[in-house]
């Protein structure tokens, strides 16, 4: 992607262990982290904390990617859902460590530590959150 | 704040124009409507140009300029100004010229929408329309542009009941209106099969849910109402503009399936133009994928939430029907050069109050509507024209 490594290094916190934050005014919590809280705005100011979210969640929506972006075309079909995380905060992310067919809405997801992308064969590659089916 | 009135319209052919480049397609259709409206270039108090991605597509910014200059309006220093909201930029580009006359500042506005899709390759093309959804926590994880629709699509399917075949209809009946545009990219009916058993690109979307990558630029000239006589005698008003914004990225959203952007814009032009949405007799809504259309219909208050699929199952949509959505053959079929869409929206809807639809003319259409929608529903655009 466009913007080369201080681009994803400066989001690593967010990337690699999902730290959110929390309005101090009204404990809602957002991720990626907020300059201010869309709720409280100026009451939130320099009362955002950052928190570290559980990583578990449900997927609310799904989709199969069939045609994927340069960066990704290997990985085709994959699929790609919206997961309402625990703590309130929905995420986009792919599905792994299942068939495609068995992604479903309603799903019990947590996060799980993968690859995402590379710049190239050479270039940096770029590590992050995918989720993964919670065994019962 | 003072009335506005279309006094002219411009479009070239839609599709891949591999003898036209960026600037002779703006050219061609600001030149159309501009003799349309009878108007020369010293009359012009100034221009917007919408364009998505210009620097992606062609490698070229600074394109307001470049327009004037194409225009051969270089010697008059028109101020001339670029507007982008990705795939809604056209719309922007109308409410800016709209808003500079209503204001009182201009008189006469040439509003522009061009695109120059094709001269990339097409991973290049989807690419740079995935620039329109938010690059860090969506696009960097793979999720591509018809990937967020068909994620609409699917919480839509689970929510309401929506099926693939309903989904499909959207396109077969968006085709069967293209096929009567000379203006159109694909100018041929589809059948439902086609649709439902077409290479998958994102599920449930396949390649005949989507809209294609389309070369197309459009114009339309705007005018203070009061002068408008000088130049025509058959104006179209425009009643209302609303405009709306929302998180940039969907899983951000109220609701995967409601896109609030257009609610919001919508009311706004609704209550602008003291109107109700069975007021409406005719829309051209932005279906750059099939549910973007089920959603439109929704969201802009002709239908409930969640029955966008039943009404056009129940033909409520088409030509003949009580209200005949995406006359034009909307993107699906017409093309979607996406900075021009918005403009070539109301260029359609100009053109059916004018009664010069020719096979496309919907009977007695006095008010139309045009919804422009920017990404997968940051930005949205709505437009109310009257004929008069």
């Amino acid at each position: 992607m466009a913007g080369g490594v201080a681009r994803f290094w400066r989001e690593i916190p967010q990337r690699y262990n999902i730290i959110g934050n929390k309005c101090g005014s009204c404990e809602r919590v957002f991720f990626p982290p907020r300059e201010a809280c869309p709720h409280c705005r100026r009451k939130s100011l320099g009362k955002m904390e950052d928190i570290k979210l559980s990583g578990k969640g449900e997927i609310i929506t799904y989709t199969i990617i069939h045609v994927g972006p340069e960066a990704f075309k290997e990985q085709v079909p994959y699929p790609v859902a919206i997961i309402k995380l625990e703590e309130g905060p929905q995420i986009t992310a792919q599905i792994v460590d299942c068939n495609i067919d068995e992604v479903k809405i309603g799903m019990k997801v947590e996060n799980t530590f993968r690859r995402i992308q590379e710049d190239g064969y050479t270039g940096a590659i770029y590590y992050g959150y995918k989720f993964k089916p919670v065994k019962e | 704040m003072r009335d506005v009135v279309v006094i002219g319209v411009g479009l070239t052919k839609f599709g891949e124009l591999w003898d036209k480049s960026f600037r002779r397609l703006i050219a061609e259709a600001g030149s159309k409507a501009i003799l349309d409206a009878n108007i020369g270039g010293k009359d012009i108090d100034a221009m917007y140009i919408g364009s998505m991605s210009s620097g992606r597509f062609v490698g070229q910014e600074h394109v307001g300029a470049l327009v004037a200059d194409a225009s051969g309006f270089s010697h008059l220093h028109i101020p001339a100004t670029r507007v982008e909201g990705a795939c809604a930029s056209g719309g922007l580009a109308i409410r800016e010229g709209y808003l500079s006359i209503a204001s009182g500042m201009n008189d006469i506005v040439v509003v522009g929408g061009v695109e120059k899709m094709n001269d990339v390759g097409g991973n290049f093309a989807t690419e740079t329309l995935a620039t329109a959804a938010d690059q860090e926590w969506e696009a960097f994880f793979g999720v591509t542009f018809p990937g967020l629709y068909a994620m609409i699509a699917k919480r839509h399917m689970h929510e309401y009941g929506t099926t693939k075949e309903q989904l499909a209809q959207v396109a077969v009946k968006n085709h069967a209106n293209g096929a009567l545009n000379p203006y159109a990219q694909y100018q041929r009916e589809i059948t439902l099969e086609q649709v439902l058993n077409a290479t998958m690109v994102a599920r449930p979307l396949g390649l005949l849910d989507c809209s294609p990558v389309t070369d197309g630029a459009a114009s339309v000239v705007l005018c203070a109402a009061e002068k408008a006589k000088e130049f025509t005698d058959k104006p179209v008003k425009i009643i209302a503009s609303g405009q709306g914004s929302d998180t940039l990225a969907l899983h951000s959203r109220r609701d995967i399936c409601t896109l609030d952007a257009t609610v919001h814009a919508a009311k706004m032009a609704y209550k602008q133009a003291n109107l109700t949405p069975s007021d409406i007799d005719l829309a051209e809504v932005h279906d750059c994928f099939t549910i973007a259309e089920i959603c439109a219909i929704e969201d802009l208050g002709f239908v409930e939430k969640g029955q966008g699929g039943k009404a056009v199952e129940n033909k409520i949509t088409t030509l003949d029907g009580s209200l005949p959505v995406n006359t034009s053959g909307g993107l699906k079929s017409k093309g979607h050069p996406v900075g021009a869409t918005g403009v070539a929206q109301l260029v359609e809807i100009a053109q059916q109050l004018r009664r010069e639809a020719e096979k496309r003319q919907v009977k007695d259409a006095r008010i139309g509507l045009a919804h422009n929608i920017g990404g997968s529903g940051a930005t949205c655009t709505v437009h109310i024209l009257e004929a008069m």
